[in-house]
């Protein structure tokens, strides 16, 4: 039997409707405000600024295989510096996304420092340097400890005005931050990344930069929850060290990519909407809310730990938005000569994406 | 000085205390059991409860918790760690945070946000205090905690090397797979080590209760204290933890010295000179630090 050349694919049938069905569902979003009460708009704000974080804590742990529980500090720290800047008489709009260039350099060198880390200890080592951050915001005289302070400059805006404008900030950061995360991963350093995932130091050994990919995840996770942070800052204009640099960001974001299924592009996304959906159904149910969240991702790390969209993906071969490769073989390969035409069948060696 | 040098010492025994449980899973299990604080939490208010509830004296209630802990511990390792471990280093980090949470929140729920201390229940033993030469008064209570540490860290070395049991968990801690060639069950030598380690955490809980207040979500604190005196005292060692302890509330003392808000902040910081120097130490340098990435070998 003559050697049959495997069909290599960036994509299906499905991911072209798929990447289709996005484009429209975000045109759909853009004009959304049109037709929706204030109170939805803040909601969808929400799932918006949920979305980035998922999927920026996903590209963190899921493609560079690091855990870290100490992201809020990020995200506390994009508000800050977007109270910061606003101070300064930077328009406040504006003081947001500045502010999360400032985290993203801000980052840099943390990363130095922490990537020299592994596994637990980095994740423990990201929250002291998050409960640091905490109390050195505290020490600044315009934040006044923990009582906080407001985004005041935001007031000259009126309250419709900044809704749907927060709202079109946060769609378009969502919208670059995946589609800076999908050209990523699709491009050479996804290759790097997919492989420092699925075993670092085999990736080592053949010539991947693992600390420099490692870092740039580090500085875009960074840089993207900061813009989170900001963002709700921009939506909730209080500020308060306390809930801002709370560890709780950062469960949610471990909820939303645990049951979304870690280490998929797609599932990042699928969790920050069923967190939405159960935070907008459950979340007036207080403690035991809080309680469900933790044993639902302590359930999903022991018995599902590939999350939902992890598990369909490998019983399906579903792929929305591929970001890998995928190897299939001709299914009449040895036949005869329709093998072009022919139908194609999944091979068992996958792609990894 | 000299007396707040003192205190910051005792002080450091109840940090080697609560480390030494974190630091000993680590060596046995290479695990960072992130609801390490919580469950050392969870045990302050079980001997709240029996002493709020039954009248039970605190010291009497860990004759009741401490086996407790000690089952919580082994199941812990049996039913979440062992599983969890299976699916890559990183999983397990997510299960106990997911942990983590359970815990704080049903604590909550419970006892509510009110923050609680068991210093009511050990009558005089919380305020009462000796004198030492040169006019420095030291709680009774802190030196009862810093012997209890050093005791402890004592009697876990002796165990470790001087029995069987100890010995298959240094060979399960060295090489799972090697010991369990030679005949050491490893999942029993880690259920062990786990309740062990939770053994000390639940002594831990008792003096945290005593020594201090403590409300439902005061896991994360302790845990972050835990690990800050495992790292500066060198991760797996025993007496480091100690050492580790002293001088993380050394630096906290220190800190609150310098500035009011300043007890924490100096903990973390010498948290970060130790793994900045850990780092050194390692060959890697101020300038390994600072290298650009692109010139890297890997």
């Amino acid at each position: 039997m003559s050697a049959v050349a495997p069909i290599i694919e960036r994509g299906t049938a499905t991911s072209r409707i798929a990447a289709i069905a996005a484009a429209l569902i975000i045109a759909l979003l853009a004009i959304a405000p049109q037709f929706l009460s204030a109170g939805a708009v803040d909601r969808i704000t929400a799932l918006f600024i949920y979305v980035i974080l998922a999927a920026m804590w996903n590209a963190l742990a899921g493609f560079g295989g690091l855990v870290s529980v100490g992201q809020q500090v990020f995200f506390g720290l994009g508000a800050y510096f977007s109270i910061r800047l606003a101070n300064t008489g930077l328009n406040p709009f504006v003081s947001l996304f500045v502010s999360a260039i400032v985290v993203g350099a801000v980052s840099w060198p943390i990363s130095l420092f922490m990537l020299r880390l592994k596994n637990g200890e980095f994740a423990i080592g990201m929250w002291v340097i998050a409960a640091l951050t905490h109390l050195l915001v505290n020490l600044d005289r315009l934040v006044q400890g923990e009582t906080g302070t407001s985004l005041i400059s935001l007031n000259v805006y009126d309250a419709s005005t900044r809704r749907v404008t927060i709202y079109w900030l946060a769609l378009a950061s969502m919208t670059a931050l995946l589609a800076i995360l999908f050209g990523l991963l699709r491009g050479s350093t996804g290759a790097a990344i997919r492989a420092i995932r699925d075993n670092e130091d085999a990736a080592a050994s053949i010539g991947v930069r693992v600390t420099g990919t490692k870092r740039l995840l580090f500085v875009l996770a960074a840089f993207g929850i900061g813009i989170a942070g900001a963002l709700w800052l921009a939506t909730s204009i209080t500020f308060q060290p306390k809930t801002y640099f709370n560890v709780q960001w950062t469960a949610y974001m471990i909820f939303m990519v645990l049951v979304g299924g870690i280490g998929t592009f797609e599932g990042a996304i699928l969790g920050a909407l069923l967190f939405f959906l159960i935070e907008t159904w459950f979340g007036s149910a207080g403690v035991w809310y809080l309680i469900g969240l933790g044993a639902t991702a302590l359930v999903f790390s022991l018995l599902l730990p590939r999350g939902l969209w992890g598990t369909l993906e490998e019983r399906f071969g579903w792929r929305l938005l591929p970001v890998g490769y995928r190897v299939r073989l001709p299914i009449n390969a040895t036949d005869t000569t329709d093998e072009i035409v022919s139908p194609v069948q999944t091979t068992t060696s996958r792609e990894k994406a | 000085m000299s007396n707040q040098i003192i205190q910051g010492i005792l002080l450091g025994g109840y940090y080697a205390l609560i480390a030494c449980g974190l630091s000993f899973m680590f060596s046995v299990m290479r695990i960072i059991n992130l609801a390490h604080g919580s469950l050392a939490v969870l045990s302050a208010f079980a001997l709240w409860l029996l002493a709020s509830r039954f009248h039970i004296s605190p010291f009497l209630g860990l004759l009741i918790v401490l086996p407790l802990m000690a089952a919580i511990g082994w199941a812990l390792q049996r039913f979440l760690l062992e599983r969890s471990a299976r699916g890559g280093a990183l999983l397990p980090i997510l299960t106990t945070f997911g942990l983590a949470i359970v815990i704080d929140n049903l604590l909550f729920e419970q006892f509510g946000a009110d923050t609680r201390s068991l210093a009511p229940f050990i009558g005089s033993l919380s305020y009462d205090s000796w004198e030492w030469p040169g006019g420095i008064y030291v709680g009774k209570l802190a030196v009862i905690i810093f012997i209890t540490a050093v005791v402890l860290l004592g009697g876990l070395q002796l165990f470790l090397t001087r029995t069987g049991l100890g010995r298959s968990i240094r060979a399960t801690s060295a090489d799972p797979d090697t010991a369990g060639l030679v005949g050491v069950d490893a999942r029993r030598a880690m259920a062990v080590a786990a309740a062990i380690a939770m053994v000390t955490v639940g002594l831990a809980g008792a003096f945290l209760g005593m020594r201090a207040t403590f409300d439902p979500y005061a896991g994360a604190p302790q845990l972050l204290f835990a690990f800050e005196a495992a790292v500066i005292g060198g991760a797996g060692s025993l007496w480091g933890t100690l050492v580790g302890g002293i001088v993380l509330a050394l630096a906290q003392t220190l800190g609150a010295q310098v500035h009011p808000q300043g007890f924490q902040i100096g903990g973390h910081i010498a948290f970060l000179i130790a793994l900045f120097i850990r780092l050194s130490a390692s060959g890697l340098g101020l300038r390994g630090l600072l290298r650009l990435p692109a010139r890297k070998a890997s």
